[in-house]
């Protein structure tokens, strides 16, 4: 049995510890935004944030939160700066990266609120998106940090 | 935080039935009734298959086209919208069922693919919506007694001249019971208000809450996940298996053989992997083993040296070559290549007695379906697929073969429940369907001024339609057209032409990927006459035009793309720009890139600037998108992707070896569209062919260093420079 705070209320989820946090989340939870991309911490489809922290859920047993708090796509506000500068900006394409993108994006914008383009780059590294919505990224986060795109190239 | 949820597997059950019910993903049978002829429900105006408008007035479109990023859940409701002339916030989206009325209008079949969805659809939408209008007014008209010609259409409600006006929705019940005109008049370009406007996509809303639902996110009750363990060559095949350390594994409920290798059925995607892990399983791996890309890349290169069959023969080569004042003789390589969408192939089947459903991210559903009848041997009409949203397809999931849906109806059938098979990322990079590898020989001959004056093109590659039913034994001097595509065509003013095919069959199995041909071909031919104006002592661009007509659209866009890029403007030290375009599905698209080659052969593109002219315009906003998209496609194929053989064996298995563009890789893009008047063209694919060329010909430009084989690697632009 493992007990895990999810989204601001308390779950308890009937699976070896050992499990990923990315399974239970998904396969017994049923919180289905967070996505499975690789497996192996190379990609980002399955980021959520561990105490306000973007990490990849494949890459920690869920055994292993302990009293942390997880965030998942559902729980970040639909208000939300970023979720909100994502409609704007048009970014989603297929979209399944998108949940990964966004809760790697908020992270970065609470550690950062006003990153430069070589800050966005190297906070969103860890994220893949095959549909390549990487410059709408860049803006939606300047949007949603605040500020304006320059506009013209991307 | 004192409520503590107690979730058990029931209970989630139980609330995924309540979510099912709800979901916008429309498994609506209402739908197929209307298809097949059967009664709508009497409120429910739905005067063909592609609409209907309920008496609360929400307008929902059925959509007969995947969504996979490129916008169709946008881009059809909008030709739908416009001739209906009703408020765009009232639209709805819903994905079609397996139909005869939702085919293809022109493969027949109902697929998703080829850059089609607006150009075949476009006449059919548009009469669906103009069909509706008509009916809506002639309902208002009789409950006002009054004509036709003196009511018209207006956002959403008809309108009489007089000033009275009635919402569609309280005319959905009328027009229902109007009969369906044959004969309808669609808008002047000129009355337009929606169609060619930035309208926001419908489905962007789900895909950012992360309520949107994928393939991999459909639940049923009861349902299982298995994963298969598939041979480690192609064409492979199962000796014997001991299934007893998986059989221990907690959650795993059954194991047993299926066509493509050896399922291991378990309550979850955990159990299933640990199961697999365990599995101890003895291969036979058969011809494929001898295969590697070495031996591959000479065989290739070899055949490239002799005659193939004729794709187009123009003048006289032969002659023509040896006379001419200058030769060049060119050889261009490019590999396999995964499409490695973001979601990893799955497919959720429920067989019940006397019906299966399926759940699955299909590009063909026609194809699936009927793959599954065969089966199950239930009749085709008692198998239903429900197309959910696709994590990416990029042609994976359109597939004759029936590859990962044939499978998951196998291991439905044995584990005599409902199972969801899916593939992790290993699966995905290993198992085949890959653009084929291929080799191109370009030998042309130039007249004293540097001008082509024959042109002989061989290629050399595996035929994705030959062994398929589209050509099951095609004949030794049978043309795929998709093996040739981009080259056979080629737009420059040359006299002599011949393209040669050489299709050699090998067993890896191959797909049409993103742009198919167009992806190899463009590649060497824009490589190929970037390399002639260089050998002419000529701009890129001013070669280019000066071997097209004064008049085209291949022109337009090669002369708006330099003239936005800045072409022939002043560059720092190691930068440099390159041009190419190309035409594929309609479209013409040319790029320049810019690039900076540093002392460490770092290559880094800046920035691509885009000129596209795909006629008429739907959606600007998704034009640019999906140029944005297969930039960076491109550029992952011209820079990093190639999946390689060793003893039959994959050697890449996941985005650490098999590496896709990253945010920090992605130059800034300029997209400018050609206003056009000329018929739709696609965007979902021309957009990725004239990528990896415009890079190779800005690296040049950068360095003098000419790369002809893909991907231009760092190693491989240090190893040129070592040569050096
Ligand atoms: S699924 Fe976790 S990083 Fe890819
Ligand atoms: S939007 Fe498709 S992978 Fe990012």
């Amino acid at each position: 049995m493992v007990s895990l705070s999810i989204n601001g209320k308390q779950y308890q989820a009937d699976v070896p510890p050992d499990v990923p946090l990315l399974w239970v989340l998904r396969d017994h939870l049923g919180f289905t935004g967070t996505k499975f991309g690789c497996g192996e911490g190379l990609c980002g489809a399955c980021t959520v944030h561990i105490d306000g922290k973007a990490e990849f859920s494949c890459q920690i047993a869920a055994g292993d939160v302990g009293t942390r708090k997880v965030t998942t796509v559902e729980g970040l506000p639909a208000t939300h700066p970023v979720k909100a500068a994502w409609i704007e900006e048009e970014v989603s394409q297929c979209g399944y990266c998108q949940p990964g993108q966004i809760m790697r994006a908020a992270a970065l914008l609470a550690a950062h609120p006003d990153p430069d383009d070589a800050a966005i780059d190297e906070g969103m590294d860890p994220n893949l998106c095959r549909c390549g919505t990487y410059p709408r990224i860049r803006k939606a986060i300047r949007r949603a940090a605040g500020k304006t795109s320059p506009g013209g190239a991307a | 935080m004192s409520d503590i949820v107690r979730v058990t597997r029931r209970d989630l059950l139980k609330s995924e039935l309540v979510l099912g019910g709800g979901l916008i993903l429309g498994f609506h049978l209402p739908v197929l009734r209307v298809a097949s002829g059967a009664e709508p429900s009497p409120d429910v105006f739905a005067p063909n298959a592609f609409l209907r408008i309920g008496p609360d007035g929400l307008v929902t479109v059925v959509i007969n086209k995947s969504e996979m990023g490129q916008g169709v859940y946008t881009s059809l409701p909008m030709l739908v919208a416009e001739e209906l002339a009703c408020d765009w916030k009232t639209v709805r989206f819903e994905p079609a069922p397996v139909d005869p009325a939702y085919n293809h209008a022109k493969f027949g079949t109902q697929v998703t693919g080829g850059s089609t969805s607006v150009r075949t659809e476009w006449e059919r939408l548009s009469k669906a919506g103009a069909t509706a209008r008509m009916m809506l007014i002639a309902a208002a008209a009789s409950g006002w007694k009054a004509e036709p010609k003196d009511c018209r259409a207006e956002n959403g409600s008809v309108v009489h001249a007089d000033g009275r006006r009635t919402a569609y929705g309280k005319l959905a019940g009328a027009a229902a019971k109007l009969p369906v005109p044959k004969e309808v008049a669609l808008k002047a370009r000129a009355d337009r208000k929606l169609v060619g406007q930035r309208v926001h996509r419908l489905d962007s809303p789900a895909k950012v809450e992360g309520s949107a639902l994928f393939g991999l996110d459909v639940r049923v009750p009861g349902m299982l996940t298995a994963l298969v363990a598939r041979p480690p060559v192609f064409g492979g095949t199962v000796v014997s298996f001991d299934a007893a350390k998986a059989k221990a594994v907690p959650g795993v409920k059954a194991i047993f053989q299926v066509p493509s290798g050896v399922a291991v059925v378990a309550a979850d995607f955990h159990s299933a992997k640990r199961g697999r892990e365990a599995l101890e399983v003895a291969w036979a791996d058969g011809a494929g083993a001898k295969l590697s890309t070495d031996g591959m890349l000479s065989d290739y290169a070899g055949l490239a040296s002799t005659p193939g069959a004729v794709a187009r023969k123009e003048g006289d080569v032969a002659h023509a070559f040896p006379r001419a004042a200058k030769r060049i003789v060119s050889d261009y390589a490019v590999p396999y290549l995964a499409h490695a969408p973001m979601e990893p192939l799955n497919c959720l089947v429920d067989i019940k007695k006397g019906s299966c459903e399926i759940w699955t991210g299909s590009q063909a559903q026609t194809w699936d379906r009927d793959a599954a009848a065969k089966i199950t041997g239930l009749p085709p009409e008692k198998v239903s697929l429900h197309t959910t949203l696709l994590g990416g397809g990029f042609g994976r999931r359109a597939n004759p073969a029936s590859d990962f849906v044939s499978e998951a109806v196998h291991v439905a059938k044995g584990a005599g429940a409902p199972v969801k098979v899916v593939w992790t990322r290993e699966d995905d990079i290993r198992g085949g369907f890959y653009r084929p590898m291929w080799h191109s020989r370009i030998a042309a001959g130039f007249d004293t001024e540097g001008r082509p004056v024959s042109w002989a093109h061989t290629l050399v590659g595996q035929s994705i339609l030959g062994g398929t039913p589209f050509m099951p034994n095609p004949a030794a001097d049978w043309i795929d057209e998709t093996s040739v595509e981009g080259a056979k065509e080629l737009p420059y003013t040359v006299a002599n032409i011949q393209v040669d095919l050489h299709s050699p069959k090998q067993p890896v199995p191959v797909l049409w990927w993103r742009s198919v041909g167009h992806s190899h071909t463009a590649f060497a031919v824009e490589s190929f006459i970037d390399e002639a104006a260089h050998a002419a002592k000529k701009d890129p661009l001013e070669y280019r035009l000066s071997l097209l007509p004064a008049v085209s659209r291949r022109r337009g866009v090669l002369e708006l793309a330099a003239k936005k890029a800045g072409w022939g403007s002043p560059m720092p030290k190691g930068h440099g720009r390159g041009i190419a375009a190309h035409e594929s599905f309609g479209s013409f698209i040319a790029y320049v890139a810019e690039l900076s080659l540093d002392s460490d052969s770092q290559l880094r593109v800046r920035k691509v600037v885009c000129a596209i002219d795909c006629g008429e315009v739907v959606n600007p906003g998704i034009i640019e998108a999906q140029m944005e998209s297969a930039v960076a496609f491109g550029l992952s194929a011209a820079l990093h992707g190639a999946i390689t053989l060793k003893s039959g064996r994959v050697v890449q298995g996941s985005f650490d070896d098999y590496p896709i563009l990253r945010m920090g890789e992605a130059p800034g893009i300029e997209v400018h569209i050609v206003s056009s008047t000329e018929a739709p063209g696609g965007v979902g694919e021309p957009g990725v062919p004239p990528v990896a060329p415009a890079v190779a010909n800005a690296l040049y430009a950068a360095s003098g260093i000419r790369l002809r084989s893909l991907p231009m690697t760092t190693d491989a632009i240090r190893a040129e420079r070592r040569k050096a």
